[in-house]
């Protein structure tokens, strides 16, 4: 477990994991005969291995019951976890034979947004994730997974490449958010968004998009139109950060009102799930994604080539109006009986 | 704030509601009254004369905020405009709550502003040219964009389409509206969809950018004109000073995201005067042959 980031709701669990390690280094010590005693722990092996055995099963059983109740706020906390598995990660887990392609061929290379050639399964596919680094050097060169827009560029123009040889695409999103700073502003981030959300409407090829981690906003969506859509079970999807709502709607952002905007954002899984905004939520190991990167990215990767099986199925102008129809259909709304005022 | 008028009082075009009803024009603590301090140039100017000259400063030429009403009375032929898409209402989907329910706020707009929600559209003609206009409205909780605002863009979109039309939106918005969260943003989606469809049938698009536009409005159809025109002195942008300003505290150049800014960025095709606005959609309209 990184020492260095701490989830205060997991505190249950560190109490047994100090204990468990107390008693494992006990059964050692009273297998070789070495070690110190009558330190208050069980002077007997078999006492010490019951015990043990007790402790690893209140362990899990205790993860699981945590992890089934996340609060909104704590799955924020998780989905920021810094040993969450990133892109890159379930690249090199889940894809055989990776090529990586960079660069948008106008301004520039963005590390934020990995793109590039991949098998997955049975299939090809084109691979477009974020990827927030997973060291201090990497983070700084990626912006911690803010993308700017020769990120949005790049992506695009890999996609396209895609779409011109009939290969499907995998999105995978994990980003705070699109880097607000004065060169992205510069360079149209608010474009590049745009654009992708437009022509990835009409790209003749199935696309498959998962949040596996932070879906912040604009910069989640501008690479995860897609014909289907899932979260991984602690990942969050949002309009806004809890802190940014926090801080406009409640006028100051601190851990209580965070985590009421979060609670109120409907930002998990399966509160997107219930809104119809994504269509499957993908299970996580027991303890979150952290704990097992490898079963983590098996059922990423079941979930997908179930996806593509069922997608490559179709002609391109039925997937094409049935991309159509999925976004056309979200949103919430009524419609008045009575004849509205005439406005203008 | 809600002074329960009666809708249809305030709908119209020439209502008595003016800029200072709308919500923070910088340096707004002016009084109502007669004269106003111009946020431009800080002369005093008289306040019908202003509203008179397109809600323009006669003094600087800085341009006020105006409502969706206002706006859309400016750009089309005296009488002409037909308004669509009316019955559709907002809905609390989330159940939305901070420190006020979402709920009860939109009430509380409908009943200042007489609109059901931050969009008008509908089918009018510019100097002769019939074109689906449609204009968001800053009044109404910051021109945000929700369920009703994105579905009534892209029925907008639809119908000038489907008629062969040109497209006029006129933005200004804070973005995506946070209350109705992922289904605000799936606005975007559907919105640029229903523009890329638009493009490949032959359609235009005139994106017209008023200040502020910014968020997710931006980052979908308002960035998406195949020509963009901005007000002078819009801000125009994705992120917001304040939030960049927090979030990287990066200094920022002066003007930054203002039309002219984004002019000299490529970001946008020209800056238009109010007062020209209308003649230039009629000849981007008469090139675009439609």
């Amino acid at each position: 477990m990184a020492t260095y980031y701490t989830l205060e709701f997991e505190q249950p669990l560190r109490t047994l994991e100090e204990e468990i390690a107390q008693l494992k280094s006990r059964v050692d010590a009273l297998t070789t005969g070495q070690g110190p005693t009558g330190t208050g722990l069980p002077e007997d092996l078999a006492q010490a291995e019951h015990a043990l055995a007790e402790r690893l099963s209140r362990h899990s059983q205790t993860m699981a019951e945590l992890y089934k109740q996340l609060s909104p706020w704590n799955t924020v906390r998780v989905a920021r976890h810094p040993s969450r598995p990133q892109g890159r990660d379930y690249i090199e887990l889940m894809l055989r034979d990776f090529t990586e392609l960079h660069g948008d061929r106008r301004s520039g290379e963005d590390p934020a947004i990995v793109t590039g050639f991949g098998r997955i399964g049975e299939f090809k596919c084109l691979v477009v994730a974020h990827h927030k680094g997973r060291n201090t050097q990497e983070k700084l060169r990626c912006h911690f997974g803010c993308p700017h827009p020769e990120g949005y560029r790049k992506a695009l123009h890999k996609m396209q490449l895609a779409a011109k040889f009939g290969v499907p695409i995998v999105t995978l999103v994990d980003t705070p958010g699109a880097f607000p700073g004065l060169e992205a502003e510069m360079r149209g981030q608010a474009e590049a968004i745009a654009f992708n959300l437009r022509e990835m409407s009409l790209l003749p090829v199935p696309i498959v998009s998962v949040v596996i981690g932070e879906g912040g906003s604009g910069g989640a969506l501008g690479i995860a139109v897609a014909d289907r859509v899932a979260m991984l079970q602690h990942a969050w999807y949002s309009v806004i950060s809890p802190e940014g709502c926090a801080a406009i709607l409640w006028k100051q952002a601190n851990e209580r009102t965070n985590s009421q905007a979060a609670t109120a954002l409907k930002l998990t899984a399966r509160d997107n799930l219930e809104l119809g905004v994504v269509d499957a939520v993908i299970d996580e190991p027991p303890g979150g994604a952290h704990r097992d990167k490898v079963l983590a990215a098996r059922n990423l990767e079941r979930w997908i080539v179930a996806q593509l099986e069922s997608l490559t199925q179709l002609e391109p102008a039925e997937l094409l109006e049935r991309r159509y129809q999925r976004y056309r259909g979200l949103g919430s709304f009524d419609l008045a009986k009575q004849e509205a005022p005439v406005p203008g | 704030m809600a002074n329960n008028r009666s809708m249809a009082s305030i709908t119209t075009a020439k209502a008595a509601r003016s800029w200072s009803d709308l919500r923070p024009e910088r340096r707004s603590q002016v009084p109502e009254g007669l004269w106003l301090r111009c946020p431009g140039c800080g002369q005093l100017i008289y306040r019908k004369q202003m509203e008179a000259n397109l809600h323009v400063c006669p003094e600087c030429g800085h341009h006020f905020r105006i409502q969706a009403g206002e706006r859309i009375h400016q750009l089309a032929d005296a009488g002409t405009f037909e308004a669509m898409f009316e019955d559709l209402r907002p809905k609390d989907p989330l159940a939305f709550e901070d420190l006020k329910p979402y709920a009860g706020r939109l009430k509380a707009e409908q009943d200042r502003t007489g609109r059901p929600d931050a969009v008008v559209a509908g089918v009018g003609f510019i100097k002769g040219r019939q074109a689906v206009l449609c204009s968001l409205d800053l009044g109404f909780m910051m021109g945000s964009m929700g369920s009703v605002v994105g579905e009534t863009v892209t029925r907008s979109i639809e119908l000038a389409t489907e008629r062969k039309l040109p497209l006029i939106v006129v933005s200004c918005s804070g973005g995506a509206r946070m209350q109705e969260s992922t289904l605000s943003l799936m606005q975007m989606a559907k919105t640029s969809a229903a523009l890329a469809r638009h493009d490949r049938a032959g359609g235009l698009f005139v994106s017209v950018l008023a200040d502020p536009t910014t968020g997710g409005v931006t980052a979908s159809f308002a960035m998406l004109g195949d020509v963009i025109l901005a007000e002078p002195g819009a801000l125009i942008g994705f992120a917001g000073p304040r939030v960049i300003r927090q979030t990287i505290r990066q200094e920022l150049p002066e003007g930054f995201q203002r039309s002219e800014f984004c002019l000299k960025h490529g970001l946008i095709d020209k800056i238009v005067h109010r007062a020209e606005l209308r003649n230039e959609l009629a000849r981007l309209i008469d090139y675009a042959g439609l």
